[in-house]
């Protein structure tokens, strides 16, 4: 039998990622750019809560949205459309989540568009060809960045973008107990958006249950329930938004 | 989906850790996988399986998986309990202020390489 040697690593494989998302936060703080992460399961309402809360905010500040999904383009369009931000959309090519690396691509595709037509779709690379390249400078560069991640509440959960603050939306259909079912996701976000409120009579949706759920995973989670289509509670969630991005240019 | 993309962290840990070391092939990884780490151990193979073989330095590399068993702190009573037969709720004081001392890992042990002669 060959002799073999043993090497201990010891070492988390989250965390070159943890490093790769704490370097992006120092960045974006020194641009003064604030980046949200909006995370939520498929079908939750994210396109249109984001068109509802940038038509509220986008003559206060200036904002670009960052869409990522496995494929196509339509929410980016979507978003150009509705609001005429500047939105780009972002191919995963087949994963289920973004992580740091990838967040600062599309950033740096994103500032480098800024001039350009909307729509434009951008192929990440996979892990060990990645370039570590730092943010391109711009003049007119925007207050908010949103990131739209994939749908999906397990994995990005796992994967700090480098997002100064972490959004979920849980939608009434999904049930008042997935705080239950997917504890880490509610317990990484800052604010959770409880969406399409206007059905809750037809779902057995125990808001006050559901808010406490949320609240045994973190207490510090912040609570907002809105209807995107009609449009009712938007407001408060547009108004977190921007206090929290005057906070972060603040400090 | 989720297992694949851990796999390609594993894989660029991995190779740095065997270049720093001037090894040119690995034999085997060991991995530390929590209960409730939301990884599905066969699922992790099977990825590894696929992608590794693509590497030189990883060619025919077997991952080998050590579970953690997870395991939960009452602050309510102070003793520990096991996580996945009794979730959040403290089985000996039914306190529900308790949280996961171990069990979330997802960690690389170790590698093993060819001793040089």
């Amino acid at each position: 039998m060959d002799e073999v040697k043993v090497i201990e690593l010891k070492k988390s494989v989250f965390e070159a990622n943890d490093r790769d998302a704490d370097a992006l936060r120092g960045e974006l703080k020194e641009r003064g750019v604030f980046l949200l992460n909006l995370m939520s399961a498929p079908g939750s309402g994210k396109t249109t809560t984001l068109i509802q809360t940038i038509n509220r905010l986008k003559d206060k500040i200036r904002i670009a949205v960052m869409e990522a999904d496995i494929d196509s383009d339509v929410d980016a369009v979507k978003i150009k459309d509705a609001t005429g931000v500047e939105s780009i959309q972002l191919h995963t090519g087949g994963m289920c989540h973004l992580d740091a690396e990838m967040t600062k691509q599309g950033l740096q595709a994103l500032l480098v568009e800024s001039r350009k037509t909307a729509g434009a779709q951008r192929q990440m690379t996979a892990g060990a060809q990645r370039q570590k390249t730092a943010l391109l400078k711009e003049e007119s560069q925007p207050d908010l960045v949103i990131l739209e991640n994939v749908g999906n509440l397990v994995c990005p959960a796992e994967f700090d973008t480098g997002a100064v603050k972490n959004a979920m939306i849980l939608s009434v259909p999904e049930g008042h107990d997935k705080p239950l079912k997917y504890p880490l996701m509610f317990s990484v976000c800052d604010v959770v958006v409880i969406n399409k409120i206007d059905v809750m009579p037809y779902f057995d949706f125990d808001l006050e249950k559901c808010k406490e759920y949320i609240h045994m995973r973190n207490p510090k989670a912040t609570v907002i329930p809105i209807c995107a289509k009609t449009g009712e509670g938007v407001e408060a969630f547009a108004e977190w938004l921007l206090k929290e991005v005057k906070n972060w240019k603040a400090k | 989906m989720h297992e694949l993309g851990i796999v390609f962290y594993i894989i660029r840990d991995v190779k740095k850790a065997a270049e720093e070391n001037g090894v040119t092939h690995v034999s085997s990884v060991v991995m530390n996988i929590g209960e409730v780490s939301t990884i599905v151990p066969e699922y992790l193979t099977d990825c590894w399986r696929w992608a590794a073989d693509k590497e030189e330095m990883l060619n025919g590399c077997e991952l080998i998986i050590e579970p953690i068993p997870a395991v939960t702190h009452c602050d309510g009573c102070g003793k520990d309990y096991p996580t996945v037969a009794h979730g959040k709720t403290c089985p000996h004081c039914g306190s529900e202020k308790t949280w996961l001392l171990r069990g979330n890992e997802v960690e690389i042990k170790e590698i093993v390489v060819p001793q040089s002669r």
